[in-house]
């Protein structure tokens, strides 16, 4: 080799190793802030016995109604139930419902967007006239609908969303496929030889679900707020069950007098969803592929 | 790059051939188009090819783009089905291989692509791209892919700490000697190498051919070398095919072919390849007007449009590939074109 070409040939500049150290440098602001949020929030949905100072469902008629106080720092509800304890208790449900709200739609809907993307055809057709009658209907009057036929309660929500939902990452994964798909290193993938199931998974699949991925962070921030809209009407989790939607349905009658019922569920769900968004923000930045 | 060509392969039996092969894209036929009561058309990318390669030869195949050369690239690495015709690998027809065959194949026939970007998966490192190639078609045991990945950064020429990169750590030049390695990764015997640097500047191009060069003669690969570039070509082949709207109208020894043209396109072609030699430059013709659209490929001599040497027969009776001397097959009624002290001396 002369020596010019042994300048050509030698590494670029960049010398980065694969592997989480490939991620250093790259974590954003966001995504820690996203992530401290949600660890406070998962710490508090595992273990609210430890830090809620009170159980959820603890009547106190000598509290009934009380303002934010050293005894009860978010204030008492018309029971004398602590709100603090009830959010704090709240956070389990609430989590519950982010993750098992949105757990079939991303399998499911990555599956179905794989498969419309990379055969396309008729299943694309199929798909996009399934797309086409869902979302002639908001979101949210179907998903209702679903729950007052099934009944209320969080199981059947948990259907309805799922009924919907996984429509919205077919989609997202679907284009992205199709995208991919006619780059030439799936092309050099099937010259190898190598399987469909191989080509889409190990090659289509990690290039495509990005997008998918930052929005399930933030449909789980729109689960919660989905849920607790449930919750507030009375078809999602049932009194006296601590859900947020509940607990501000709670407070309603007492919005004049005792705002603290309300206000404070509410500032939890703005938390733990600004912790979602967070999150999804910060790894839309850490995971776009360089070229 | 030295302008000194390759001398002829000694006559070994065809590795690869392609018979008569058509590839047609079908053009979107909207509702529209169906109730104006138009027939749905076709982009006729390959119009009835028919080429061997023989066994360690290098064939280049040049032409203008969307003369079907990547389409003919394609249809050989089983990536296009051909509508009609096929692609005979060992004399087995590779459409209907079975899938054990099918296997055998893909490790046998393997293929370098153009883009250097789009070629390679943006997320899986050097040494997980080779890992897969080894491991799928269990080239060696697990406990020696370290060793061959080695060995395989080495014959193209990268540093050996290259493994643990990503593509977009590395340069076009590198990139493309990544595919190269992948490709060499499962010990092929043909390499299909489609536009291998014209994504390339000019100060690496040399540096990836002569690279490929080195490899054919050291591991005796058949190389099948598509480009646009005609010194390249003429620097790198043994043989050499000339497309025009998907058909062959040229096909013969690289010195033959570049020193006596048998076909007006392959002189048309010649001549308006810059040349910085002053003496070289002939001012002749070549083709006039524009290529025609692949939509519409014209009848008889798919030539005949733009032929400056065109009479009646050409624009009926499409001419067949015939041998014009032992080296030399061209697709033109002008027999005659090109030979020695003929009256047509193009």
């Amino acid at each position: 080799m002369t020596a010019a070409e042994d300048i050509l040939s030698r590494p670029a500049v960049r010398r980065r190793r694969f592997g989480l150290s490939n991620l250093r440098g790259r974590i954003s602001w966001t995504f820690v802030a996203g992530f401290l949020i949600l660890l406070a929030s998962l710490v508090l949905a595992i273990a609210p016995g430890l830090i809620a100072p009170y159980k959820p469902a603890a009547f106190d008629y000598k509290a009934i109604l009380k303002p934010p106080s050293l005894a009860h720092p978010f204030g008492s509800d018309n029971f004398g139930r602590d709100i603090l304890s009830r959010t704090i208790w709240a956070y389990r449900i609430d989590l519950q419902i982010a993750f098992f709200g949105t757990l079939f739609p991303v399998v499911f809907g990555t599956f179905v967007g794989a498969m419309v993307g990379y055969y396309g055809g008729w299943l694309e057709t199929i798909f996009g006239r399934v797309v086409d009658a869902v979302i002639t209907f908001p979101f949210l009057v179907l998903v209702i609908a679903i729950v007052a036929v099934l009944g209320p309660g969080l199981f059947n929500l948990y259907i309805a969303v799922s009924i919907v939902g996984w429509i919205f990452y077919a989609r997202l994964i679907a284009a992205e496929i199709k995208v991919q798909k006619r780059l030439d290193y799936a092309a050099a993938g099937r010259v190898m030889g190598y399987s469909t199931a191989r080509i889409i998974l190990r090659h289509l699949l990690p290039n495509a679900i990005t997008a998918a991925l930052i929005y399930w962070m933030t449909d789980m921030a729109l689960c919660i707020l989905l849920g607790s809209s449930l919750g507030y009407l009375g078809l999602g989790a049932q009194p006296p069950t601590a859900e947020w939607g509940v607990l501000i349905a709670d407070g309603k009658n007492y919005m004049s007098t005792a705002w603290w019922i309300s206000i404070f569920p509410g500032v939890a769900i703005v938390i733990t969803g600004l912790g979602f968004s967070l999150l999804g923000d910060g790894l839309s930045d850490m995971l776009r592929p360089k070229r | 790059m030295s302008e000194q060509q390759r001398p002829s392969r000694p006559l070994e039996p065809p590795i690869l051939a392609v018979d008569d092969v058509v590839v047609r894209f079908p053009v979107a036929h909207s509702m529209l188009d169906r109730l104006a009561g138009r027939p749905p058309r076709a982009v006729h990318a390959l119009n009835g090819v028919r080429l061997e390669v023989r066994r360690g030869e290098t064939l280049g195949i040049v032409g203008e783009s969307g003369c079907g050369k990547s389409t003919l690239a394609r249809t050989i690495v089983r990536l296009i089905e051909p509508n009609d015709g096929r692609v005979r690998f060992e004399g087995h027809d590779i459409g209907s291989l079975s899938g054990s065959e099918r296997r055998a194949f893909n490790r046998r026939v393997q293929m370098i692509f153009q883009d250097p970007y789009g070629s390679l998966n943006p997320r899986m490192t050097v040494r997980q791209v080779l890992t897969e190639a080894l491991t799928v078609h269990a080239m060696r045991p697990k406990s020696e892919i370290p060793a061959r990945i080695a060995e395989l950064l080495d014959l193209v020429r990268l540093p050996a700490d290259a493994a643990d990169r990503l593509p977009h750590q590395f340069s076009g030049g590198q990139r493309q000697r990544i595919g190269i390695a992948r490709a060499l990764a499962v010990e092929p015997e043909v390499l299909v190498a489609d536009e291998l640097v014209s994504a390339l500047d000019v100060s690496v191009q040399a540096q990836v051919v002569n690279l490929l060069l080195e490899l054919q003669e050291k591991l005796y690969l058949t190389v099948l070398f598509v480009a646009h570039d005609l010194r390249l070509v003429r620097h790198i082949s043994h043989r050499v095919a000339v497309m025009y709207l998907g058909s062959i109208v040229e096909i013969g020894d690289t010195e033959a072919l570049f020193s006596a043209p048998r076909h007006p396109y392959t002189r048309a072609l010649l001549d308006a390849a810059p040349d910085m030699d002053p003496s070289h430059r002939t001012g002749r013709a070549g083709a006039r007007g524009e290529l025609p659209s692949p939509l519409d490929i014209p009848s008889g001599c798919p030539f005949h449009t733009r032929c400056p040497y065109v009479f009646d027969r050409c624009r009926t009776e499409r001419p067949l590939l015939t041998e014009r001397n032992p080296v030399q097959r061209a697709a033109c009624h002008l027999v005659d074109f090109g030979r020695p002290g003929a009256s047509i001396v193009a």
